[in-house]
């Protein structure tokens, strides 16, 4: 079916750049995906944005109050402290996650490996793990009842390892991102490492490069658009950063607070506490701030690239 | 999609099982590296340790999790009966957990797929007017983070009395900007233009030809997308907390992360071999699906992956 629809050769012009005729048709695709997507990204959006400008008050009830949200919300220690903690989640885990995973694509992809089908695939696996039960495992894991914890701590001999100190806890959160998501990460840095043309390699060896030769002056520039893209996700994930402290929470339930980071403190603040206005308001600036910087790592990465 | 100069007529016939076939590698770099194998052994032994810890430990008894090494047999083999009691603890609330997750995975990830496509193919092969406001838009949705949208949502169905319903789940996943970015690139390399203008001389309507012709040349960026939007859903965590509170529609995560909260607090009653267990049963399906249809996704990221 494939080679039978196509017009023989001859008769086609020859590679129009594109084709420039409106042909509004095309609305018929599309329409179903922008109808569901009005109503579920930007109806909200505009929702929370128009949330934010109001504060449900006791004398007078639901009021317009301008910024004033806003300018609470930069004055809340409550929400800068959840701030910061994954301000240091995304500068120190973000990029081990990432070294991790390129690390790893350049060992599946340099045909030194054994059975490097396998590695890919079982590092990748955690990834269809749900985040509940990694989570969940982990935490049992790191747990002083039945975890290997308490088997290591027994081997060591006294309390060496607890990953539900304060101190310890948002290393065992990244413990717990990393593992989850360097099999997609290297995915990523994988299927770009692939795309790279055997000339480059060829005339590599000619100019007698040797394997690390190759790696810092060719697949490691050659990945850069993919690592940009794999920065933004992560950071975008580090900011959210809610089902591992979420769920961990009933195990560690000192140690991790209402506001352990912004989204659990937007989620408590509008569940537990139904101050739906301020939890958008919050909600928004984090919004805010991950598009900006996501913003500026592109163009930074785009940059770099074009020099 | 640089390097692909190739006429259009032999990327025709290759097209559905495509993927970059690239002469690579220098004649050098064929020789394996002991080293090398052993350091990444590591990191293996790093990722399946907890899988393999949360296998052995579902076929011990509470008291064998609490009494017997981490990583060893326990002092019985009680797979199949935790198994069974997974299945019938509170009436078999677990099983109608895993059909809800079913429902929500099949119209949910199914759903996001076909619009994802529609979408995907409109955006590539039809010159529409609004086009690229229609992209900046969704382009622009990735960056804003689920955090500021989550809250709302919940608000707006509300309103709408969707909450406590299945359509609160569902409705929000049938959007996949990924899959959309997706099928777009794949779309735009895999299905020539030329093809599309014979079949509408043939008098072809647009949608005949799409679902006779295009969407067979879609096939594994499709397969791709589906994968990742069966994912997506089945992992699915913060969406059904917001939305649910009757637990008769919970998924499955959200009703284990329950379970789990049950061992702590005043009237505790710690179900641990339950919840491990559950887990396990919750992850076989997902990761079947991943090793059976690997061929097709790992063809369909590259093509993607090609036009960063």
């Amino acid at each position: 079916m494939t080679t039978t629809a196509a017009p023989p050769p001859a008769l086609r012009p020859p590679r129009r750049k594109r084709r420039s005729r409106i042909d509004d048709r095309g609305w018929l695709f599309v329409a179903p995906f922008a109808l569901v997507f009005a109503l579920v990204f930007l109806a909200p959006l505009a929702y929370s944005v128009y949330l934010s400008l109001f504060r449900d008050q006791l004398i007078g009830g639901n009021a317009f109050v301008g910024f004033a949200n806003y300018v609470t919300a930069f004055g809340d220690e409550k929400f800068w402290d959840g701030f910061g903690r994954v301000g240091i989640f995304l500068v120190v885990q973000v990029p081990i996650m990432l070294i991790l995973a390129l690390a790893a694509a350049l060992a599946i992809d340099s045909a030194r490996l054994h059975a490097a089908g396998f590695y890919r695939i079982v590092i990748f696996l955690p990834y269809a793990v749900p985040a509940v039960v990694a989570v969940l495992m982990w935490g049992y894991i790191y747990g002083d009842q039945f975890g290997l914890t308490r088997n290591l701590n027994d081997l060591l001999g006294g309390q060496v390892v607890q990953p539900f100190l304060p101190e310890w806890m948002l290393l065992s959160i990244g413990n717990i991102v990393t593992w989850q998501f360097v099999g997609y990460n290297m995915l990523i840095f994988y299927s770009s490492l692939k795309t790279i043309p055997g000339e480059l390699y060829e005339a590599a060896s000619i100019d007698g490069a040797g394997a690390w030769r190759t790696i810092f002056s060719i697949k490691i520039p050659a990945v850069r658009g993919a690592v940009v893209i794999a920065t933004i996700f992560s950071i975008i994930g580090s900011f959210q950063l809610f089902n591992e402290p979420n769920i961990l929470k009933p195990l560690a339930p000192n140690v991790i607070s209402t506001f352990f980071t912004p989204n659990m403190y937007a989620y408590n603040l509008s569940f537990a506490g139904q101050q739906y206005n301020y939890a958008a308001t919050i909600a928004i600036i984090m919004g805010v701030i991950t598009a900006v910087i996501a913003y500026v790592v592109q163009l930074r990465g785009s940059r770099q690239e074009a020099r | 999609m640089t390097t692909a100069t190739a006429p259009r007529t032999d990327t025709v016939a290759v097209t559905t099982s495509r993927g970059p076939r690239l002469a690579r590698r220098s004649p050098t770099s064929s020789k394996k590296s002991l080293v090398l194998s052993i350091v990444m052994g590591l990191y293996l032994l790093y990722t399946l340790v907890p899988l393999f810890w949360l296998l052995i430990n579902a076929t011990k008894t509470q008291a064998d999790l609490f009494t017997t090494f981490g990583l060893g047999p326990g002092n019985s083999f009680a797979l199949f009966d935790n198994i069974v009691e997974t299945l019938t603890y509170r009436d078999g609330i677990f099983v109608r957990w895993l059909g809800n997750t079913l429902l929500y995975v099949v119209v949910g990830a199914g759903g996001a797929t076909l619009l994802a496509t529609l979408a995907g193919y409109g955006l590539a092969k039809y010159n529409f007017r609004g086009r690229k406001a229609v992209f900046a838009v969704v382009l622009g949705a990735i960056a804003v983070p689920g955090t500021a949208l989550a809250v709302p949502t919940f608000l707006l169905f509300s309103q709408l009395g969707l909450t406590n319903t299945p359509w609160a789940i569902i409705i929000p996943s049938l959007i996949s900007p990924f899959g959309l970015y997706l099928i777009w690139v794949y779309a735009t390399d895999a299905i020539p233009t030329e093809l599309l203008e014979a079949a509408r001389m043939d008098g072809a309507g647009e949608f005949r030809t799409f679902f006779t012709i295009s969407i067979r040349l879609l096939t594994p960026g499709i397969v791709t997308v589906l994968l990742f939007a069966v994912v997506a859903t089945w992992n699915n965590y913060f969406l059904p907390l917001i939305m649910l509170s009757d637990p008769q529609w919970y998924p499955l995560t959200v009703g284990l992360n329950q379970w789990n909260a049950q061992a702590t607090g005043v009237a505790a009653q710690p179900i641990y071999n339950l919840v491990i267990t559950g887990s396990v049963l919750s992850i076989i399906p997902i990761v079947a699906a991943f090793l059976v249809l690997q061929r097709f996704w790992q063809s369909g990221l590259s093509a993607g992956s090609v036009k960063q």
